[in-house]
Parts: C-alpha cells; structure tokens; sequence
C-alpha cells in the first residue's frame, strides 16, 4: 500500500540477479547508449574509408576495428552496470592507480604517434591511452574522498581530491593534452559543486580558470593558435573548421545521401574529432539533432534519478560521470558548428578509438549501476514525519 | 514528538547521575546531527542538480539551434583570401617633361597549376609546350607529376595566351590576376626607369617593385595611395631622348665603339633632358645581371651614371677657369709649355709640340698637357680641391637614380703637387659624364651651382645655386670652349646656326688588372655647350674604345670620334628643343686675337 502510494521500489527477498537488474536498470539510458553505439558504426562506414585508403588498409578496417571495440566496450559496460555500487568503488579505485601509474610512465614508454603530444602506448595491434580509463577512475576516488569529508569527523577529503585533480591535470596538460585536463578540472569542479561547494569559492575558482586559461594563451603557442582560429571573424576555408562549417552547410536538413559526403576527404580527423561534420554531411540534420537529443536524454534521466540518491558517493560519482560525458559531447558538437574554439575531444561512443569506445564503456557502466533504483529510505522519512 | 535537549552537556550529566553510560548519548547526538546535515546537503545537491540539468538541456539546445543555422544557410565556395579587386592600377605612371608615357600598368593574368587536380598531366603539359615556346615539355611534366600542389607556369601572359590555355580546359591551369609595369616605349630610356618585377606573390595579386632606377628610387612614392596616382614627372623629353638614341647608336657603330653614353642638361635648372647609355636593354624584359665578368659589360650598366672613368683634358676648362677666377691669370696671359715636364720621377708632355709658350686661352684650346700643369702648379693642391668639390666632382651625385649613389668619384689617395697637375688635364681623377655634365653647367651658366636632377623643375624660374666663379669668368670660359670649336680640337663639332662651343678629352684607359694604361683603348669624350654666347644646353658624349679607320692610320682622339657625333647629336636635337639657328654676336675681344 505504502509502496504503490509513494513509489518506492519493493526490495523482494531472494530474487535472482538478472531480474533484479532488469527491473531496477535506467533501460531507456541504455537503449540510448546502444543507440549511439549504432550510429557510431554507421558513421564509421561512411568517414573511415578514406583514412583506411590513405593508410593502404581496407575500406572498412576501421570499422571492424571499432566494432570489435566497441563490442568489448558494450560487454564491459553491462558487467559493470551489474556490480553493487560499493564494488564499483572498489574497482574503480583500482583502477585509477592503475591508470595514474601508466600516465605518470607515459613520458618514458609513451609515444607521440608524430602528434606533437605523448598521449599513447602502442602494442602491436593497437594503442592504449591511459588518459581516458583515468577519467572513471577520478571520479570515482574524488567522489569517495569528497562524500568521504562530509562525514563527521572524516578525513579532509576535499583538500585530498583537489590535489589529485591538479597533479592529474598538471601532468595531462605537460603532454599536452589541455583537452583532457580541462575535463579533469570541469569534473572535480562539478563534483565539488554539487556536494556543497560555497558560492564564493566557485567564483574564486571560475577566476582562476580565466587566468590559467590566459597565461596559457600566452605562453602555449599550441594553444593561442586555437583560440586565434575561433576569435577571427573569417574562417579560413582551409583550416578543419572551415572544412567542417561547409560540410554542415551542405548538408542541410536531410543532407546530401549516404557516400555522397566529401569533408571525409579533406579532413584528416574526420572519423574522431569531426564525426558530427560527416554525420552533418551525408545524412542532414535530422541525424545531428537525433544524436544530440540522445545525449540530452541519458545526461538528464541521469541527473534527474541522481536527485533522488540519497547516498552522497553515488551522488558524486554520477553527477561527475554524467557531466563529464555531457560536456566532451557538447564541446564536440560544439567545435564544428564554432561555438567554442578547435579543441580535439571526441564524441563519446560516436567517434573512432578504441581507448575512448572501452573507457567510455566503462563510465557509461559505472554511471548505469549508479542509477540503478534502489530503496532510498523515503518511507523512513515519512514514518520519522520528516517528509517534505 | 521527543524533544531534545538544547546541551546534551546537561543530559549526559543526568546519564551520569543515573549510572549510564553516556557514549551511547553522544552517538545518538552525532547521529542526529550527521542526519540533519545529509538532508540539507541532499536538499542543496538536490537544487545544484537540476541546474546543471537545466545548463545542459539549454546547452544541447544551443548548439542543435546553431547546428540548424548552419544547416540553412546555403554554402559558399571556398575562397582563400579575398577576391583581387585591389590590384587595378596599384603603382602611379611615369611620364616625361610633356606628360607622354613613359611606365603605365597593364592588367594581365598569370598562369598557375595545381597539379593534384589536373586531369591530363601529359596533354596539359604537351599543349603549354606548344603555346609557350619556351616551356619544355619532358620538365613540365616532371614538375606536374612530382608531389607539389602548386606551381607558378608563366608569371604573365597575354591574352590570346590566356584563351589558348582555356582551350586546353584542364581544370588544374589556373590564372591568377595580375598588374605587371609595361614600357610602351621600349628601350627608350631603359636605363633611366630601370625596371620593375613582382615582390610578393599571390594568387589574386601580386606586388610590383621597382628593382633599378627611377622606379627603385620612388618605389614608395609609387605605391603610395595617397599621391592618389599622380604620375612621376621626368625631366626627360621622349623626342629628344629618341633622337639622342638614334644618333649615338649610329654615331657608336660608325666610330666602332664598345658602347656610349651622352647626358643633356639643361644649364639653367639642372634637368637631364636624355641621357643613353649604349648598349641598352628592354626594361619589359629585362635581362639578368652578370654572375661573372665585368660588370660594365652588362647592357645593365648605366655608362652614364654609373661608369666613372679619367675623362682627360675636358677638366683644363676648370683649371683655366679656376686659375682666371682667383686672378692668377687672364685669358691672355702667357704660359710657358716647355716640354717635358719634369716632376720627381714623373715626365708630362703634350701630344703635340706647340711651341715654348701659349696663352691661357690656348692651352685649352690647343689642349696642353703641360699649360695646364703650370697653371695648377699656380693655383696649389688644396685649392684645386675645393674648387672641384664646389663643382660637385669629388662626391656622388646626387641624381635620382638608385645607381648614383654607388658611383663615387675615384680621387687620389694623397692630393699632392703632381696629383694636382696631372687632374689639371683631367687625368688621375675619375668622375662619371654626369660629374661632368653637372659640372659645364656650373661653369658656363653664369657661374653658380648646378645639382642634376632627373624631376622636372616645379619653379618657374630655376633658382641659381652657390656661386662658383664669377660671372666674368663664366663668359671668358664660354669664349675659349667657343674657341676649341672654332679653332681647336674640336673643329667637326661646329654646327652652323647653334654656336657649339665644348672641349674634348681622350684618356687612355687603364688596363682592368692595375698597372698602366692601354696603349691603343681610349675613352673619347666631347663635352659640348651650345649656344656658347647664351648656352641653354650641355652635352657630354662619351664613346667607349671608339676608332675612326677612314685615314691611313686609326685615330682615336675626341676631336675624330666623339665631336663628330655630338655634333650630328646637336644637328638633330637643338630644333626638337625650339632652339631657332641664330647668327653669333661677333666675337669681339682679345681672345681671339690671340688665336691664329
């Protein structure tokens, strides 16, 4: 009576696993995920086949290969959707030390891959970048440390997670990779923000973004040629921005017909960076608007069932996983329309690469077992006459 | 409702009282406690969640909007820079004394390719070999098959060219739009305007630069917008300098020359109405400098300006003048030439033997080596200095061409005695026929400064210079260059009705490698005034190595060689300048008296 008054859910003794996951999953998230993953390959079949030909591979290697991943990543993320948030962080912590220690190595074993910045370990058959399975991890441990400090008499978690998140961007901005740091940054910073943080201090922090942001400028030529590009009125039609703004252009509505695209060709990153400038291209904007409207949708059923977590680490860990994967799409999505300045980020799930398919994977995984509704002590509250 | 103590202080003294434990109290409270703060954080985390929902809805929203804008608005094509509207008549004109055109611009089109979007290498290349036939066609196609992107094919071509390219109709040729500097005149006055090429390059537009001459030396001013195209006025006049042209080259061929040059001046104002030098060139396709060599080789070279070499015994003019100016002498004063002079180790004589002693006025006219070392021995070392350089003969001059300023007399190291007696025949200093030109003027015009300059004259009326002698001086000077003419040296020079007056000068020239002089290469030169009783004009022609073959043996002094063609130059020229044929007033004084 209670239960169907006031919805909560019923927590049945002695019922099996799968069911229980099955009933207690965010299944609209997932289906969305999957979604993604989908147009992913989709895509990958029409911007790949002009890298596979300059690399002398065949037309749909890169497709095979990111569907091999991300096959892995699906595999990876259902697993994890099924352990207890406490084993979620205890692996997840885990897992961070184990990703800290490979990208403090980087600079020994790591390589460049003629890049300019050493982001990689390259085996034989593949690469591996640790920067991306250190992004589940931090926020797991931050969200521990964090949840951890509003205990009474708990450690000074704060404080803790605020020196790993500045050693962690320190060092991803050293590679350099500010693309990735600044997601470090903007995951603590939302974390933080959501277990309380006092309005004064954000905008203490928000200043000090502005000035790190500025002396980079000044003194990462990387950098200032980027915000250069984004601040000049004239787009320069031969720059991947320019490139991207005309694929979007001729695309129009229901774009110009599968295959038919051509930025694949002049734009080297168009399976990563610029996946949104092809989808824009060969299939209009009735795809771009779906994609966005997928993203839209997991970020926000997920914030919304993280309202109702009653427990401050699942609050966190969601609130930083949801956010941090929200906003490499919005600044993805973002770049190719020049909303933001040319930043390498790339489309979670959607882009080629099989460190960002797994990695996101695993968070997606993370963030679902998070979601997963569990009994959250309402009717206690009512029965106590602390309701609102 | 249970109340709760506001101190637990006073219940855990209670507790105390009754013989309970009171940790159990403290537990409860820091439970309660830690209770009431998840709930506010829960209530706070609560709030800051829906607005990061809300800030991530609006920013999906954001780009999705903007994702549509884009999506709606129709492509452009890709330019690379704007298109070349700005290239129309960049650089002013250059025009001569009257206005006519000297350097105008031309609107033509360059030919690129982008050998990654060609179709057909082989054929483009074959008929770009045919319509050009200085392309090769096996280097073409190498170019084209290689990795470039981009390679300029022509740097301007015209425009039936233009259309024969069209008709190839590669899509990989294309054409680029272009101002090039066209000299409708040719040859004419090359030297003068030096010529023009293309700075930086784009595909829409290029720079032109002046790289020689006038165009170098008013480069800035113009490319300068804000003359607002005004044209750059020469002093130069197109009818005389063509005539000038003609008659040197004839006149250089006739004398079997290696080259010429000849400089018209105005003696008033300075202005260089023609200067030629000879061999020249086409400023439209101007050749490429010497690598090696000699660079007076170059049909480059500006013999003019640029050449300075020992001009001999037209400089007894300054040494007389001088001498008559400072009252060391007067025209008839007597000058012992008792040859040969000795000084030292050094022995000058004449080319004749003209007896034991001449006037003043005849040493110049008969050209005494030795007279004109008597008189500078008279006149000192160092005021032989200062007189040349009031003349404007030991610096460079100051003519606006970018060639001038390199052309710095050679003057001796030490201007000892005999450094001074052998410049008294014009020997041991080396100027440039503008030094020279410059300099008649200053003495025969009334005696005041004379800058050349290749501007024509924005006054009125010329505003004279410094004084350098007087103007008693400057009409005795007048008479004895009249009397050279008359019955000197330069007898072929007179030309009925002009009253040409001038000197001649035949210097050895010095062998390349130092030590001594050839014995059988002069420099002849005739530097002329006309009229002598009134001048307006000085003309100084130069022929390089001239020999005159018609007699028994060659001849190779001025008065065989370059008189006669000054003289043909004068013919031609002073009726083109409004000069009428006028009769001489009668030459009424001792200077001639004094002549035979």
């Amino acid at each position: 009576m209670t239960e169907m008054v006031y919805g909560t859910v019923p927590r049945r003794e002695g019922e099996a696993i799968l069911p229980r996951w099955w009933r207690t999953l965010d299944k609209w998230s997932m289906v969305c995920i999957f979604l993604l993953f989908g147009i992913g390959l989709l895509l990958g079949l029409a911007a790949s086949p002009p890298l596979a030909e300059r690399n002398g591979l065949g037309a749909f290697y890169y497709v095979e290969r990111q569907a091999l991943f991300g096959g892995i990543a699906m595999v990876v993320m259902l697993i994890t959707t099924m352990m207890s948030p406490q084993l979620v962080r205890r692996l997840g912590v885990i897992g961070f030390v184990l990703a800290f220690s490979a990208l403090a190595f980087l600079p020994v074993f790591g390589t460049d891959f003629g890049k300019g910045a050493v982001r990689w370990y390259s085996f034989g058959f593949g690469s591996f970048q640790p920067s991306e399975f250190l992004k589940p991890g931090f926020v797991i441990v931050a969200a521990w440390l964090l949840s951890a400090a509003q205990e009474i008499n708990g450690p000074p978690g704060k404080s803790y997670s605020l020196a790993i998140t500045v050693m962690i961007s320190a060092m991803l901005a050293l590679q350099p990779d500010f693309g990735q740091a600044a997601l470090i940054l903007f995951g603590w910073g939302v974390m933080y923000f959501v277990a309380g943080a006092p309005i004064t201090l954000l905008l203490g922090l928000a200043g000090i973004v502005i000035l790190g942001g500025s002396f980079a400028y000044n003194n990462s030529e990387h950098f200032a040629r980027r915000i250069d590009g984004f601040l000049s009125a004239e787009v320069d039609p031969t720059t991947q921005l320019g490139y991207a703004a005309n694929a979007i252009q001729e695309g129009g509505i229901f774009g110009v017909g599968v295959g038919e695209g051509q930025v694949k060709w002049s734009l080297p990153d168009a399976h990563t960076d610029f996946i949104i400038a092809v989808a824009a291209e060969e299939f209009g904007l009735v795809l771009v608007l779906f994609i966005l409207f997928l993203f839209a949708v997991i970020t926000v059923r997920s914030l919304m069932r993280l309202m109702r977590e009653r427990d401050p680490f699942i609050r966190l860990a969601g609130t930083g996983i949801t956010c941090i994967f929200a906003i490499q799409a919005l600044i993805n999505t973002g770049v190719a329309v020049r909303l933001l300045p040319a930043k390498g980020m790339t489309l979670p799930f959607v882009s080629y690469g099989g460190s960002s398919l797994i990695a996101g994977g695993i968070m997606l995984g993370m963030l679902l077992s998070f979601t997963r509704a569990r009994p959250q002590g309402e009717i206690g509250d009512i029965l106590l006459g602390r309701g609102r | 409702m249970i109340r709760t103590p506001l101190r637990p202080l006073a219940r855990i003294l209670s507790a105390r009282q009754k013989g309970e434990n009171p940790d159990v109290i403290e537990r409860e409270n820091i439970r309660l406690r830690h209770e009431g703060m998840r709930d506010a954080s829960r209530q706070c985390a609560e709030g800051r969640l829906l607005v990061l929902g809300a800030v991530f809805v609006f920013a999906f929203m954001t780009v999705g909007l903007r994702m549509a804008v884009l999506a709606s608005t129709d492509p452009v094509e890709p330019r690379t820079t704007a298109s070349g509207t700005s290239i129309i008549a960049q650089r002013g004109d250059i025009v001569d004394r009257n206005g006519r055109i000297l350097a105008t611009n031309f609107i033509t089109n360059s030919l690129y390719a982008q050998p990654p979007i060609m179709i057909d290498k082989a054929g483009a290349a074959r008929e770009l070999a045919r319509i050009f036939p200085d392309l090769d066609e096996s280097s073409l196609l190498k170019t084209f098959n290689s990795s470039r992107k981009f390679l300029w094919v022509k740097r301007k071509i015209s425009p039936e060219q233009q259309q024969l390219v069209h008709d190839i109709g590669d899509p990989g040729l294309l054409f680029g739009p272009r101002e090039m500097r066209l000299y409708p005149n040719g040859r004419l006055a090359a030297h003068v305007l030096g010529g023009s090429s293309f700075g930086r390059e784009g595909v829409n537009s290029a720079e032109v630069v002046g790289v020689a001459g006038v165009e170098k030396t008013f480069d800035d001013y113009l490319r300068d917008p804000a003359t607002g195209r005004e044209p750059l006025r020469l002093s130069l006049d197109i009818t005389i300098q063509t005539a000038a042209e003609r008659v040197l080259s004839g006149g250089m061929k006739l004398m079997n020359a290696r080259g010429a040059s000849s400089v018209l001046m105005d003696v008033k104002t300075g202005e260089v109405i023609s200067l030629v030098s000879l061999p020249d060139f086409d400023p439209n396709t101007r050749p490429a400098p010497l690598t090696k060599g000699v660079a007076s080789d170059s049909p480059l070279f500006n013999r003019a300006v640029q050449g300075v070499y020992e001009l001999g015994s037209v400089f007894k003019i300054f040494t007389a003048a001088q001498a008559i100016d400072a009252n060391l002498v007067n025209a008839g004063t007597m000058v012992d030439i008792r040859g040969p002079l000795k000084w030292g180790k050094y022995k000058i004589r004449d080319f004749h033997d003209y007896g034991k002693q001449l006037t003043v006025a005849d040493v110049v006219v008969k050209s005494s080596n030795i007279g004109a070392a008597r008189l500078a021995q008279m006149i000192g070392a160092e005021q032989q200095q200062d007189f040349l350089n009031s003349l404007g003969l030991l610096a460079a001059t100051p003519v606006e061409m970018v060639e001038a300023h390199g052309a710095k007399p050679l003057t001796p190291k030490n201007w000892s005695e005999i450094s001074a007696m052998t410049i008294s025949y014009g020997h041991g200093l080396s100027v440039s026929p503008m030094h020279l030109a410059a300099a008649y003027a200053s003495i025969v015009n009334g005696g005041t400064k004379v800058t050349p300059t290749l501007l024509k004259s924005t006054t009125p009326a010329p505003i004279p210079g410094p004084r350098v002698i007087s103007a008693e001086t400057s009409r005795v000077a007048r008479q004895m260059l009249r009397a050279v003419v008359i019955d000197g040296t330069a007898s072929f020079g007179e030309v009925q009705g002009y009253a040409v007056g001038g000197k001649t000068g035949t210097a050895d020239k010095p062998k390349e490698q130092g030590g001594g002089y050839h014995e059988d290469k002069v420099i002849a030169t005739f530097a002329s005034i006309f009229p002598a009783h009134d001048p307006r004009y000085v003309l100084v022609v130069t022929l390089d190595e001239p020999v005159e073959t018609s007699g028994k043996d060659p001849r190779r002094t001025a008065g065989w060689t370059a008189v006669p063609v000054a003289a043909e130059m004068i013919r031609r020229m002073a009726p083109l300048l409004g000069l009428r044929p006028a009769i001489e007033p009668s030459s009424q004084d001792r200077l001639t008296l004094t002549s035979n």
